[in-house]
């Protein structure tokens, strides 16, 4: 079976080279060859899991290893795979997901003249995202991982003709190269730590390595969990990832690629227990991105980035959750299949939204749109339930256990961090309906487009409907089948468990959610449900309109780093001209100036040239006599 | 007779020779005077070969005779053929080996 691991990357891969290098021929069939490939990829998923449950659960890790990668002596990378709980996991998420959303952007990109190219990208992109989550080394995870930000890259600027979107893909992965700078340097830490970047000898050696070389690890680790999954301090690139198709922003800015710092930080869940200082660390990133995320998603009228705030918030309490260690690992990866199933269907609905209004993405423009996309209001309605914690649903199951995780934490600590998830909660059912009611309730307040033509909304077509039925069904069902299936058991081999001891009761929690999730909703209805949601956005608070310019982020960042480093290089370039320039300058004129004088001495006549063979001659015997004579 | 005023004759000839060679511009005469700072060395050579009583200078004096005829067939065949492009045997005016 574990012959079939490379086949798993392999086809998408596949998939991307005879897309990308195949040329305007395959433009008829481009979408179908790419997502078979990607359903091929989701089967052979199936098949291995389905082989997987059929052992005991210390024997269900598979490797694979191809070759040898980089040969060198006392420093070999093997092109090898890893096949367990986890990994599995995230291999039926991203090729399921990713499958969906191949079939949803065949009615999407309908009408692109690029969609061949664009089945391309998402094929290299679901490859890459494989070979992230199966790698068996860190320098492997580190290929994939630079995989999935050149895809994300191409897919977000996929409109290169919009200059906007041409600057949010390069500002991605701008951000991203942070990110991916703090990874480099964690697996040079570990090389020369441990020796070895392999996940075996690194993980089983944190027991005799110092504390603080595995905090610096750690700290490496978040940096790049950071960077990729959109948290506090490196957020700023998410809310401009969606001008990107929504497709992109379905797949990989919400369901997957931005999952990958949370699969990071579990994947080393050893080197986070041994360091606790790396781990408050990622707690409190995981809390401010929390809130940070849902108050941008509050202020937000963009629907798309409206949820990429939401997804900010949600992957802040993933990292919460990874933070906390053996209490919290399972429920971070539980928390991440649902928000896959969940916002993945609420940007596809989005998606769905956005085609039947002539691609506006300004909320205030919708209204009343429940009756004209009854499917579309289905799937999304649930998806917004899932994610709010309606009882049953998904999100309920895997939200509640996160907070019930961040109040096991214990002490003061476990308080401050059970009252933000609390708060979050709060806000996330706030700005969800704040979304859906801004969308489908209420009244018309359609506008005509650029071109003068008022949209005529109607439902999509079946491609599209499809993958968002089945994305609602797994944001209704997926909570429910992990608590009663036995996720905790499923993953506790490999990533370990622990009994939280919360203060509260577990029902106290469950109860406290649910309040809070009464009241956000409450709030949001008696704001814009009970009162005309106005077309132009009204001024606001001082927090509304820095929430609007995304907490004022992307401000601090060109005070501090674009103009700090203009600052910086100016002076630089000021010391290289004057300073060193000067000195080579200097040097040159010198050597110049010298030897302009000795070239006087060729002056071509014979006989001068003999004067100094005679003088030079005279002078060497002259000091030879006076060496002998003393 | 002392063989010492054999050396200073030599060096002597050596200096009228160096003198010559620096001072005229005819290349014929600058040529003579590189033969005779020659045959200064040879008549040193030959001194030293009496005063130390071997035969060593001797020899040597027979390789200089030697290099000098060689010497004296390609320097004159160079001094002909500069003449003739030149009309003129001045070793000033060949000065073309400069910057």
């Amino acid at each position: 079976m574990e012959n079939l691991i490379a086949l798993l990357i392999g086809a998408p891969l596949l998939g991307a080279a005879v897309l990308l290098l195949g040329g305007r021929r395959l433009d008829k069939a481009g979408h179908w060859i790419g997502t078979l490939l990607a359903a091929v990829s989701f089967v052979i998923g199936l098949a291995l899991f389905a082989d997987m449950l059929g052992r005991s659960a210390d024997d269900r890790a598979l490797h694979q290893r191809l070759y040898t990668w980089i040969p060198v002596e006392g420093f070999q990378a093997d092109m090898a795979f890893q096949l367990d709980q986890l990994s599995m996991t995230f291999v039926l998420l991203i090729s399921g997901v990713g499958t969906l959303i191949h079939v949803y952007s065949i009615g999407y990109m309908e009408h692109d003249e690029r969609r061949r190219r664009f089945f391309g990208y998402l094929n290299l992109f679901v490859a890459a995202m494989l070979l992230l989550v199966l790698a068996d080394n860190y320098l492997l995870l580190y290929f994939g991982w630079e995989g999935v930000g050149l895809a994300s890259y191409l897919l977000i600027g996929f409109w290169q003709h919009k200059p906007t979107a041409a600057t949010a893909a390069k500002k991605a992965f701008l951000v991203n190269r942070v990110g991916d700078m703090g990874l480099s340097i964690a697996i040079m830490i570990m090389f020369t730590t441990f020796g070895s970047f392999a996940f075996g000898p690194v993980l089983g050696a944190t027991g005799e390595t110092s504390e603080g070389k595995l905090t610096a690890i750690g700290l490496m680790l978040l940096l790049a969990a950071c960077g990729k999954s959109a948290q506090v301090p490196l957020q700023s690139w998410l809310g401009d990832a969606m001008e990107g198709p929504t497709p992109v922003s379905a797949l990989i800015h919400a369901a997957t690629m931005v999952t990958a710092g949370v699969y990071l930080i579990v994947r080393s869940a050893d080197i986070f227990n041994a360091a606790p200082d790396a781990q408050l660390v990622v707690t409190v990133v995981g809390a401010v991105t929390l809130l940070f995320g849902a108050i941008v998603g509050c202020a937000k009228d963009d629907i798309k980035k409206a949820l990429a705030g939401s997804t900010m918030s949600q992957i802040g309490y993933m990292i919460l959750a990874a933070g906390l260690g053996p209490i919290g690992y399972v429920f971070a990866i539980m928390h991440l299949v649902t928000h896959g199933f969940f916002k993945a269907g609420l940007f596809l609905g989005a998606g769905s939204v956005m085609h039947g209004m002539n691609d506006e993405v300004d909320m205030r423009k919708y209204g009343g749109l429940r009756k004209y996309m009854p499917v579309t209001f289905i799937t999304f309605g649930l998806g917004y339930l899932a994610i709010i914690g309606f009882p049953g649903l998904s999100g309920f199951f895997s939200k509640d256990k996160i907070i019930e995780a961040a109040f096991a934490k214990g002490g003061t600590e476990g308080w401050i961090l059970g009252a933000v998830t609390l708060l979050g909660a709060a806000i996330t059912a706030y700005y969800m309906t704040r979304v859906m009611l801004m969308t489908f309730f209420g009244e018309k307040r359609w506008q005509p487009d650029a071109d003068g033509n008022p949209p005529h909304p109607h439902e999509s077509p079946k491609t599209m409907v499809i993958p968002m039925v089945l994305l609602a069904v797994g944001s209704v069902a997926a909570g429910a089948f992990f608590e009663f299936a036995g996720f905790v058991e499923w993953l506790e081999p490999v990533t370990g468990f622990a009994h939280g001891h919360s203060p509260l009761s577990a029902t106290t929690v469950t109860t406290a959610t649910v309040a809070v999730m009464v009241i956000g909703v409450g709030l949001a209805y008696v704001q814009y449900g009970r009162k005309p949601v106005p077309v132009v956005a009204p001024r606001g608070s001082l927090l509304t309109r820095a929430a609007r310019r995304d907490l004022l982020q992307d401000d601090l960042n060109h005070a501090v780093f674009v103009r700090g480093g203009t600052h910086l290089t100016r002076s630089l370039v000021y010391v290289d001209h004057t300073l060193v320039d000067g000195v080579v300058n200097g040097t040159a004129a010198s050597v110049g100036g010298l030897s302009g004088r000795l070239r006087k001495l060729q002056n071509g006549y014979a006989r001068s040239y003999a004067v100094s063979m005679f003088g030079g001659t005279a002078v060497l015997i002259a000091a030879t006599l006076l060496m002998r004579a003393v | 007779m002392n063989p010492v005023n054999y050396l200073y004759l030599a060096a002597l000839l050596f200096t009228i020779g160096a003198a010559g060679v620096l001072i005229r511009r005819n290349a014929i005469v600058v040529f003579m005077c590189v033969e005779l700072m020659l045959n200064a060395c040879n008549l040193a050579f030959v001194t030293f070969s009496r005063m130390h009583g071997n035969l060593d200078g001797q020899i040597i004096a027979f390789f200089t005779m030697v290099v000098a005829a060689a010497e004296v067939v390609v320097g004159l065949a160079i001094i002909v053929s500069v003449f003739r492009a030149r009309h003129s045997a001045s070793v000033d005016d060949a000065s073309l080996m400069k910057l």
